[in-house]
């Protein structure tokens, strides 16, 4: 006989005991919300045309798809049947905002990330196709999909075209993360959960978390191409993230604020969670060094003159807490949801396994691996390329 | 050498043809009803009734579901909860469900505090979050009014587990798919009650058929204070119960 | 024709790409989807049946009157009338079937009994029940009480 109870604090339903969603399902939002952040810094340079941010376009485009290629790898290992996985798509249920998702992330995919990148880069691939050898040719030959015109009027065709994709991108950006949001702020069963400010939070969070990845992921790439950082790009994205994380920011606390003043029944366990179970991670990571210590770096750099290296420096730091905030935003979200019972009399424990296929370790191959299929993309399709061309 | 139209058509038009092929040794069930059955699904709308003031925690129900049903150590398709409820404290409950009350409960004694027990099973709700939530159509409510879980079609995605706001839903640990009561199915469609009113001494819990006109749930939403667990979640739940004290969350 | 695809040939060719994919979903969808799935909502009839078939492991209390109705008559005159005959002896499916496939074993009145009417604060105060303790000391309940009809 299984003995769980040294666990629980108070009273929990018997089958509530052991958490039903692991780290695994806190990675794929975070994952999917750096899609979305990375997305939106790429459709400012191509739909608003905002200049500063041109020499990080590509790149944005790039993180977003390494990103969003790992992203059902969380849930496809999460789920306790995988292979029947394809169900989704085969016999969708209408009601359910988890079967809907899968169609939004596979048009977010093919119609917009995919298509996109490709009309961009068709002439460099069409370039590649004719100046490589090996096997590499035939890999660039297939993504010609076997037309190699590259005159005036075709690539005139994918400019006007990329340019409408992206300009759809935008909404569909929103749709991707607003609906991960929506997936846990319909559950009407979860009181942490339940609040129609959820898809907002999630999408503000995500753009955030997004913007923050494709800083660092520049200045990596800059540094190891030993290539000086494009400062006024830097400057731009920093002040993007600033405002949008005022925004998130301002949410988040709206949320809080509106819990606490209308006390429902539910208020009363969920501000006993935080204070507890919950204190490491919302309070001290997510809160504090994830979300104030950021912004107030990041206002810093607005209101005070400072030099290149501290404002390359200050980004950098407010870039990386900012990242860890947000990941610990979704753990207190997933996790913390599923800390409390429904009954509101108790609490349970989550210990994380570290090498079982829901453990610490599965979650951390997965972080990385989007970054070695970034190198991998920087390679067949370098952003940089335009430039020497 | 590259890749003309024609070659990409041809690679195209062979893998398809092959993966036909080989799916047709996929099982492809038809879903005829069973011949031989008398049972009709039109007649019956299943429900449960539960008389507080009769349940005395023998756990005879949660034993008798663990066997009938092959229900995995540490979970549970029906379990009991035991209230003590200080009147001067009616929002702070002293509840406890020790291994669910398989074992029945250790004997205590609350003079100041009003104790009752509550079983509580899966409410079979009518307009089921559970079964809006399935993504694949894998959990639904059968038209005889009992929600069931298709475990062949079953993805293990656990949505349906946070879904629901009563906690009975598990992934089971073993087949990795969703699980919960049937209101045995399996036992109701061959003219015998489910397990756990079988075996219920007192006669707590009845099984109900609303469209039976014979059938005592009539009488019983008629006459008794009848209320449903969490009404304000709108779930159409379908288990009433008979002197359920506000406490019971 | 050629002069309005001038310069998107490629995107004919990706338009055809896509098609295909769709044609082979469609192609996949058709060998793996059960015919019938929706008939009666959103999901595969056949699961009703599959859940239906599965074999009884309490034979219900109708069951055992066939053989054994002295006991059920003895019993259905006194307090226990109500209490199914597996409640105290276990499931019993397979002996109703075949008696000798399962060979029913007796409980043991020293520990069943007090199951159900050990005192406790949260049973209704109208169920009999005692301090096993106070009420026999360490004698079995079957001593005195027959569990057919336990009134003295």
């Amino acid at each position: 006989m299984v003995n769980l109870t040294p666990d629980v604090q108070g009273f929990m339903y018997p089958n509530e005991i052991q958490l039903t969603w692991s780290i695994l399902i806190v990675l794929y939002p975070f994952i999917t919300g750096l899609v979305a952040g990375a997305f939106i810094l790429a459709s400012l340079a191509r739909v608003f045309r905002i200049a500063t941010v041109q020499p990080i376009y590509r790149l944005a485009l790039l993180t977003a798809l390494a990103f969003l290629l790992v992203a059902p790898l969380p849930l496809q290992l999460h789920l306790g049947h995988p292979e029947r996985s394809l169900e989704m798509y085969m016999t969708p249920h209408r009601t359910s905002a988890m079967a809907m998702f899968g169609f939004v992330y596979l048009w977010y995919l093919l119609v917009v990330l995919l298509l996109e990148i490709w009309l961009d880069y068709r002439r460099d691939i069409v370039l590649a196709a004719r100046t490589h050898t090996g096997p590499m040719r035939r890999v660039y030959a297939i993504l010609t999909l076997g037309s190699r015109d590259i005159g005036e009027k075709s690539l005139h065709v994918d400019d006007r075209v990329g340019w409408f994709i992206t300009l759809l991108g935008i909404p569909s950006a929103f749709l991707l993360h607003g609906y991960v949001g929506f997936i846990f702020g319909s559950v009407k069963a979860n009181p942490w959960w339940s609040t129609p400010l959820m898809p907002v939070v999630f999408l503000f969070s995500a753009m955030v978390s997004g913007i923050a990845a494709v800083l660092l992921v520049y200045r990596t790439v800059a540094l190891l191409r030993r290539e000086p950082v494009d400062m006024k790009c830097l400057d731009t994205v920093a002040k993007c993230l600033l405002y949008l994380f005022v925004v998130d920011f301002s949410l988040e606390l709206l949320d809080l604020v509106h819990r606490m003043y209308e006390a429902s029944e539910s208020f009363r366990t969920l501000d006993f969670m935080v204070h507890t179970r919950l204190f490491l991670s919302q309070i001290v990571l997510q809160i504090i060094l994830g979300t104030l210590v950021p912004i107030a770096l990041l206002t810093l750099v607005q209101v005070v003159r400072l030099g290149e290296l501290a404002r390359r420096r200050i980004d950098t730091v407010a870039a990386a807490l900012t990242l860890a905030g947000i990941f610990a935003m979704r753990w207190n979200v997933v996790i913390g949801g599923q800390l409390f019972s429904k009954s509101f009399l108790g609490y349970t424990t989550y210990k994380v396994a570290f090498a079982a296929r829901e453990g610490l370790l599965p979650a951390i191959a997965l972080l990385i691996l989007p970054l070695l299929i970034l190198w991998g993309l920087l390679k067949l399709l370098p952003p940089w390329a335009e430039q020497e061309a | 050498m590259d890749l003309t139209r024609r070659e990409l058509l041809a690679k195209a038009g062979k893998f398809i043809i092959l993966s036909g092929a080989a799916l047709e040794a996929f099982e492809s069930p038809t879903g005829a009803l069973a011949a031989d059955s008398k049972y009709r699904m039109a007649d019956h709308y299943w429900a449960m009734t539960i008389d507080i003031s009769k349940c005395i925690g023998c756990g005879n129900c949660v034993r008798a579901c663990a066997a009938e049903n092959d229900v995995p150590d540490g979970f549970f398709r029906t379990w009991i909860e035991r209230y003590q409820v200080n009147p001067e404290d009616r929002e702070h409950p002293h509840v406890e469900s020790p291994s669910g009350g398989i074992h029945g409960f250790p004997p205590a004694n609350a003079p100041d505090a009003k104790s009752f027990f509550v079983p509580k099973l899966c409410n079979h709700c009518a307009h089921s979050p559970c079964v809006q939530s399935c993504p694949v159509g894998a959990t639904y409510e059968s038209p005889d009014g009992v929600v069931l879980v298709d475990q062949q079609y079953c993805v293990g995605c656990g949505y349906c587990v946070q879904a629901c706001p009563y906690g009975c839903r598990y992934l089971h640990p073993t087949k990795h798919v969703a699980d919960k009561c049937t209101l045995c199915y399996h036992r109701i469609t061959k003219g015998l009650t489910t397990a756990c009113c079988e075996v219920c001494p007192t006669g707590a819990r009845q099984l109900a058929d609303l469209k039976n006109p014979r059938d005592p749930v009539h009488e019983f939403l008629r006459v008794n204070a009848v209320e449903v667990l969490k009404p304000e979640m709108a779930t159409g739940a379908k288990v009433y119960y008979k002197d359920l004290d506000g406490s019971v969350r | 024709m050629r002069k309005r695809f001038e310069g998107a040939e490629h995107l004919v060719r990706l338009a055809l790409v896509a098609l295909l994919a769709v044609a082979a979903f469609l192609v996949l969808r058709h060998f793996l989807v059960p015919p019938d799935f929706g008939k009666y909502g959103h999901f595969r009839p056949a699961s009703m049946d599959e859940i239906a078939a599965r074999t009884p492991v309490f034979a219900g209390r109708e069951a055992c009157a066939a053989c054994h109705d002295d006991v059920v008559t003895a019993k259905n005159k006194g307090p226990h009338a109500n209490v199914g005959c597996e409640a105290c002896h276990g499931p019993l499916g397979r002996h109703a079937q075949d008696f000798s496939s399962q060979k029913p074993v007796l409980p043991d009145t020293a520990k069943l009994c007090v199951v159900c009417h050990e005192a406790d604060g949260a049973k209704p105060k109208s169920f009999p029940q005692v301090v096993s303790r106070e009420h026999a000391g360490d004698v079995a309940c079957g001593t005195c009480h027959n569990p057919h009809q336990p009134k003295l």
